[in-house]
């Protein structure tokens, strides 16, 4: 079974990026421009793992990773963090909302599937 | 997706994230207050700068990083805006607009501004940001490792094999988090031998078992070759959802970390206590949001709405095929009117049905490539401000209309006469704050620029609010460099018309700004090859405005379809102001051979179409023709005679250039209803050329004296 995962991120790039990077290792790969929108797909995706920016419009990381864990669609699946910040206080803030970890943009494409590996259990 | 396509979609993405920059510091003058301005900036500069590390842009990172990090202290209000922090702000993005400009275009940048502005920005900065803003860059290769924690590993350790024993006691939020022991687990596996003993005491009796609760703890033993700090990595995610103990067995080394909570301590104890508040309080927000509340649904209207990247050279084709579909429709349409069929009133309603939906499809087409003047619009504001700059004058830019669309292509094609024309606006139109001030003027000058569609047209206004053209002093310049005649006696719209003569510069010293050989022709000349043209008004004191009109689209164009000399060509209608059937007594002939009419009291010279074109050696006299009465910038008013008018139709204008050559005279051509070819003609050139080839009415200034009598 093809592992799916929902990337949020309001960058074009970021999510091409991810799209290669991840298509490439035998994920199935969905997307969303904001926050709001991937909490709305987020059903119908129903995806394996998330991956979220922090900064976005409409709805921020952490506002995603909330409402995964406490909507109305609460999740346990592991949730990334994608971010270009590595401080420890935005890791202790992410993790209070319920992240499951957190990759530091620019990522490299075998760190990026080796911690999916970790959160998931599978490769692709 | 090739690696040359992401980052081609990077630069894209950028050029949008720069103009949502622009707009956003506007908007930020407007009301610095407003949050969600704020954060818009901010994510622009953010988006840039982590798009550009994907790419290794590392100085395109570190300014943004310095930009963006000034930005979150205006965000988290530590600072507030002001005018000279605003202007820091547009210049840093102009700066990233270079920046950008250079690593996609991978030419070298001067370094010295760009130091300036960091220094400049970092003056707003504590020093310990600074500090971290050099940690930034140790930090890109960072994929999420753990900061080293202060262990200080002998080399040897790494060798030999060691035990460690591991106590790791889940709590309820590392399974709320999405965590998964299992996995953990086996991440540990893979270093070395793992035994694991799982520890049940806390089971409750069946009836009391909640499953999410965590119950379970784990006994771990490790044999591995791995320092300590690849143990920390593999669990730090899970750090402080957890209490965690490792311990090594095989050396004296005391264990390091007892740690139920073993995030690194944190130099600053002050976010800690601030932040969480932030989380909650962004929390209530954004949780609110799904509610369908109107206020949600506004918020919803203004995220992005789904758009479809197409190749530019598929909707070129389309449009070309669209044009083929309205010359057949054309044809088919004539065709059927020789076919003289009796009583065919259902194959007209259907004919007029097809001719209404082959321009539906054509209007769709060119939409496609209809952009709004917006991105281009605010690219003046930087020229503005450097204009500003340079001549010590103070100005703002204020748009209308940049929601107005138009043809890619003319907006590429207008980006650099509108530059031009912008710099000139601040450095002809507007005086110096002093001078305003001793008017009576705020000190700072207002350039408009606005866009807007009229009948067909897309008109472009370029509007200063500064001194008005100085007459007596263009005039006296004209008259200088023999561009006109001494006595001439010139009509004030005529005076500013001599702006757009070849070689003419008012600037007393040629200023390193808007004297750069460019002139106001050139201008002109660009925005002639447009299909449009550009006259200028202006008021004393008041100031001055340019107005630019362009058809709205490049590929096809309503004209009258005319006989000139047993010819069939056509001429654009929008350049025909009336026309006039006339009768003998109102036509006069002055000197030997130039003729003018009389329209409503004053005299309008005639051009013949044939001998502009060099079809007929004498015009054709007195009442025979038709007069097309346009306007011209240069000339003013003048008739154009023709032999009649066959037509008014929609013609898709074929380029002769690239088909064929330049014809003077000729704009373009088309192909009309009977498949044959006909010429589009250039009403502004005919007319040069009537002068050239028939009598000299430029040196007449004085027709426009002359009084119906």
């Amino acid at each position: 079974m093809t592992t799916k995962v929902l990337a949020i991120d309001d960058s074009r790039t970021i999510r091409n990026l991810l799209r290669v990077s991840l298509e490439g290792a035998g994920f199935e790969f969905h997307s969303a421009e904001d926050g709001q929108e991937g909490v709305e797909v987020f059903p119908d995706v129903d995806p394996d793992v998330v991956i979220t920016d922090i900064n976005m419009p409409r709805m921020d990381g952490f506002g995603v990773i909330e409402s995964l864990r406490s909507g109305p669609n609460k999740t346990n699946v592991p949730i990334l963090v994608l971010t270009t910040e590595s401080s420890d206080d935005l890791k202790s803030r992410a993790r209070e909302s319920g992240a499951t970890g957190w990759i530091v943009k620019p990522f490299d494409d075998a760190s990026l599937v080796s911690v999916l590996k970790r959160l998931t259990g599978h490769v692709g | 997706m090739s690696g040359n396509s992401i980052r081609d979609t990077f630069f894209e993405e950028c050029e949008e994230l720069l103009e949502a920059l622009v707009e956003g510091l506007a908007l930020m003058e407007e009301s610095p207050d407003d949050t969600e301005v704020v954060n818009a900036v901010f994510r622009s500069v953010h988006s840039i700068k982590g798009g550009a590390g994907a790419f290794a842009l590392t100085r395109l990172v570190n300014f943004a990083h310095t930009f963006e990090t000034v930005m979150d202290k205006v965000r988290d209000r530590e600072l507030s805006v002001d005018e000279k922090l605003i202007g820091l702000f547009h210049r840093s993005g102009d700066m990233l607009n270079d920046l950008v400009a250079s690593a996609r275009d991978e030419t070298d940048l001067d370094e010295s501004a760009e130091t300036t502005l960091i220094k400049e920005l970092e003056d707003y900065l504590g020093p310990e940001a600074v500090e971290e803003e050099f940690s930034f860059e140790a930090m890109t290769l960072d994929i999420g490792g753990p900061p080293p924690l202060g262990l200080d590993l002998p080399e040897d350790l790494a060798d030999g094999e060691r035990l460690f024993r591991i106590t790791f006691r889940p709590r309820k939020s590392l399974y709320e988090n999405g965590h998964e022991p299992l996995l953990i687990f086996d991440a540990l596996a893979e270093l070395g031998q793992l035994k694991s003993t799982v520890d049940l005491s806390d089971l409750p009796e069946f009836d009391a078992f909640d499953p999410s609760d965590s119950v379970l703890s784990w006994a771990l033993e490790l044999t591995t070759a791995e320092p300590e700090t690849t143990l920390h990595e593999v669990f730090e995610f899970v750090e402080g959802l957890c209490d965690l103990e490792i311990a090594v067995d095989a050396d004296a080394a005391p264990s390091v970390l007892a740690a139920p909570n073993a995030l690194p301590p944190l130099q600053d104890p002050e976010p800690t206590a601030k932040k969480p508040e932030a989380a909650a309080s962004s929390k209530a927000a954004e949780v609110g949001k799904p509610a369908s509340s109107a206020a949600a649904q506004s918020k919803e209207s203004r995220g992005p709405k789904p758009t479809l990247r197409v190749d530019l050279d598929r909707v070129d084709r389309l449009i070309n095929t669209v044009g083929e579909l309205i010359i057949n429709q054309a044809m088919i349409s004539q065709r059927i009117e020789e076919l003289d069929l009796p009583t065919v009133a259902h194959l007209t309603n259907e004919l007029e049905a097809y001719k209404l939906l082959a321009r539906d499809i054509q209007e769709g087409v060119m939409a496609i490539r209809a952009q709004p003047v917006k991105p281009l619009f605010q690219r003046m504001s930087r020229i503005v401000r450097e204009a500003s700059d340079a001549t010590g004058k103070k100005s703002k830019l204020v748009t209308v209309g940049d929601s107005t669309e138009v043809d890619k292509t003319v907006i590429e094609r207008l980006a650099d006469p509108l530059t031009h024309m912008v710099r000139n606006a601040v450095d002809h139109g507007l005086e110096s704050p002093a001078d305003r001030a001793a008017a009576g003027k705020d000190a700072t000058g207002t350039i408009r620029l606005s866009a807007s569609h009229r009948s067909g047209s897309v008109f472009i206004e370029i509007a200063d609010d500064g001194a008005g053209l100085n007459r007596e002093r263009i005039l006296a310049k004209a008259v200088e460099k023999g561009l006109v005649a001494a006595d001439a006696e010139l009509s004030e719209p005529e005076i500013d018309n001599l702006l757009f003569l070849p070689g003419f510069s008012t600037a007393g010293q040629v200023s390193n700004l808007s004297g750069r050989g460019v002139g106001m022709d050139v201008v002109k000349n660009a925005v002639q090859a447009l299909g449009g043209r550009v006259s200028i008004s202006s008021t004393p004191g008041k100031g001055t405005t340019f107005t630019i009109v362009l058809p709205l689209t490049l590929a096809v164009m309503d004209g009258f379809v005319i006989a000139v000399a047993d010819q069939t060509m056509v001429i654009p209608i929008a350049s025909i102001l009336e026309t006039i059937r006339p009768s003998a007594r109102d036509i006069h002939i002055i000197g030997t051979d130039s003729e003018v009419v009389s329209v409503r009291g004053s005299y309008v010279p005639i051009v013949d179409v044939a001998q502009s074109l060099g079809l007929a050696d004498k015009p054709e006299r007195a009442q025979t023709g038709i007069l097309l009465l346009v306007s011209t910038e240069t000339n003013g008013l003048t008739a154009l005679r023709v032999s009649s008018i066959h037509d008014q139709r929609q013609v898709v204008i074929k380029s002769l250039e690239s088909n064929y050559t330049a014809i003077p005279g000729v704009s373009a051509a088309t192909i009309l209803g009977d498949g044959k070819i006909a010429l589009i003609l250039d009403p502004e050139e005919l007319i040069r050329l009537g002068h050239i080839t028939g009598t000299d009415l430029m040196a007449q200034q004085s027709r426009m004296e002359l009084r119906h009598g």
